[in-house]
């Protein structure tokens, strides 16, 4: 087959696989997979030094839990063929993922459905474990992964199905096709999701002991929040330029709103603080950062570059001032997963009503003309998921915190969830122990054996092992 | 016999077990402490909302002397530690009964020599 033959063939035929864009897509969804264990630095920074391994393992326990429901009915139930009026997918028709092990280009062209179903995956899982930092210090954990399964399968799957999967927003559904909203990679489905979900989850909950009273509870590894926001910011640009499932001009415009944005959004949370606080801070560098993805997720392949730019520091500014609400309220939302990425997710959506560029989706933005006729399918599809999430969240965490109990005992809470849920700490500080010597069972060093210049320095084995 | 205990600034240490040791002195202990005094503690802002910290990281230095050298070290301490702000420590001492050199069972004031 020459070139022109194939080109031509490339064009008019959707499974014939595209290798550019199969390659990017490989790379990209392991991109955003990695976005979930840099959220585990990120919020494992910001918990007490007692609780960074629980919430790490929130993140971790996602990746688990929603990697095998994804393959066995969560992929049918988001993008499979429409059940219940486009309310929600088929999960039996590829249970499994059964059927679609060599196909190519039903959902993309030229990509193999193994790469979609893998890409899709890995926003499945982050978007749960965003969800845990509301919630932090307080959950046991397996509770914690059967609300996973749970809500992974109630809420994130439909409303996947609705946005991107032809379910009731899609282009034939009983609201797509009256009203169409953008979300290019998810600021609906994924952040205002998981932030009004992890809303509803702490209302449920309830605060941590010595919320609002005790000065203890603070952020104990600030550089671990930093790797962790330039890990997230990292995988982003796999999040948003792979959600154009194509190497093209658009997922490279979205690659750089993605940066912009994020700058933007970076500085105007810096701003806010210096000028409420008097500091710009790390956590704030970091916070900002954060909120800047959130915001562009959905706009990124819409916008230009000046309007990612007005919407990255827009969201820097509105998300550094909400952080506060929760103190007014008395809501233990303990990482800001609400003021991130509910706030931040829904100024995303709406922004696409003000700078969303003219293309065959849309006649445009307030500002690129299109007046407010973009703005008020968006607010809708908005309003929608947030009621949606909100009412099945509160149902689900409801139903476990009554039969099983979410929460760690008061005991266990001021103990270390790190301890009494896993076992382990994160950290070795007290620096003593290590007394153990090499053929001496009763700790006493062999004189003979060991030289006394050389047993100043013991191992740092800590106890005893038990076998 | 003398306990010498001070508690200095971090950033002082250095300075003091030079002085300590250029008057001879051949051993010392530091740990890690924290406290207040007259500089009180200080506020930190995380997302907006501030948090008062009541103590302040310090480091404990001990030593143990006999009597002959137990001015010296208390001024070389006292300089060496000095930044003529609130927060720069205090010095105090203890009697001490006796001590024993563990490797060789010396006692006394040779077992601090």
């Amino acid at each position: 087959m020459n070139m022109a033959v194939l080109a031509v063939a490339m064009e008019v035929d959707p499974q014939v696989l595209d290798p550019g864009a199969t390659a990017w897509m490989l790379a990209a969804s392991a991109l955003v997979l990695l976005m979930t264990p840099g959220l585990a630095f990120f919020y494992g920074g910001l918990v007490r030094m007692k609780s960074v391994l629980n919430i790490m393992m929130m993140s971790f326990g996602a990746m688990g839990v929603v990697g095998v429901v994804w393959a066995l009915w969560g992929y049918g139930m988001a993008f499979g063929p429409d059940s219940l009026n486009g309310l929600v997918g088929d999960p039996f028709a590829n249970f499994g993922l059964s059927g679609l092990t060599g196909t190519i280009g039903t959902k993309a062209a030229g990509l193999p459905d193994m790469v979609f179903i893998g890409f899709q995956a890995t926003f499945a899982i982050i978007t749960v474990a965003l969800i845990s930092g509301a919630v932090a210090e307080r959950v046991r954990f397996g509770p914690w992964l059967l609300f996973a399964a749970l809500w992974v399968t109630l809420v994130y799957a439909p409303i996947a199905h609705w946005v991107w999967g032809g379910g009731i927003f899609g282009a034939d559904g009983i609201i797509g096709s009256k009203i169409s909203a953008l979300d290019f990679a998810g600021g609906t489905v994924v952040h205002m999701n998981a932030g009004i979900a992890g809303l509803m989850l702490a209302v449920v909950l309830g605060k941590r002991l010595g919320f609002m009273k005790d000065p203890n509870i603070r952020p104990h590894n600030l550089p671990f929040v930093m790797l962790g926001a330039g890990l997230l910011w990292f995988g982003w640009f796999g999040f948003n330029a792979g959600s154009e499932l194509a190497a093209d001009a658009t997922a490279a415009l979205a690659w750089t709103n993605t940066l912009l944005a994020t700058s933007a959004a970076l500085l105007g949370w810096l701003l806010i603080e210096r000028l409420r606080d008097g500091h710009a801070t790390s956590l704030g560098a970091a916070s900002g950062a954060v909120a800047g993805l959130v915001a562009v997720t959905p706009a990124c392949g819409f916008v230009d570059p000046i309007g990612a730019i007005a919407i990255g520091v827009v969201a820097g500014a509105v998300c550094a001032l909400a952080v506060g609400l929760k103190f007014k309220i008395g809501l233990d939302d303990s990482l800001d997963v609400v003021a991130v990425h509910f706030v931040g997710g829904l100024w995303g959506t709406l922004s696409l009503g003000f700078f969303a560029l003219p293309s065959a989706k849309t006649e445009g933005g307030l500002f690129y003309g299109g007046g407010m006729a973009q703005f008020w399918p968006q607010l809708l599809t908005a309003l929608i998921i947030t009621l949606w999430s909100g009412l099945m969240t509160t149902l689900i965490a409801f139903i476990i915190h009554k039969t099983m109990g979410m929460r760690v005992s008061e005991a266990d809470e001021l103990n270390g969830i790190d301890v009494t849920e896993h076992a382990e700490t994160a950290y070795e500080l007290l620096m003593v122990g290590g007394s153990f010597h090499p053929g001496d069972p009763h700790g006493k060093a062999d004189a003979d054996a060991v030289p006394a210049e050389s047993q100043s320095e013991g191992g740092r084995s800590r106890g005893k092992v038990s076998t | 016999m003398k306990l010498v205990t001070a508690i200095v600034r971090p950033e002082r240490v250095d300075a003091v077990s030079t002085a300590l040791e250029e008057l001879g002195v051949n051993g010392l202990t530091v740990s890690p402490a924290s406290g207040y005094g007259r500089q009180r503690g200080h506020v930190e802002v995380y997302r907006g909302a501030e948090y008062t910290s009541a103590l302040l990281p310090k480091v404990r230095v001990e030593v143990l002397v006999n009597e002959d050298v137990l001015d010296g070290v208390m001024d070389a301490i006292m300089t060496a530690a000095r930044t003529g702000s609130f927060g720069d420590g205090k010095i105090w001492t203890f009697e001490v009964r006796d001590a024993v050199r563990v490797r060789t069972g010396e006692r006394g004031a040779s077992a601090i020599a």
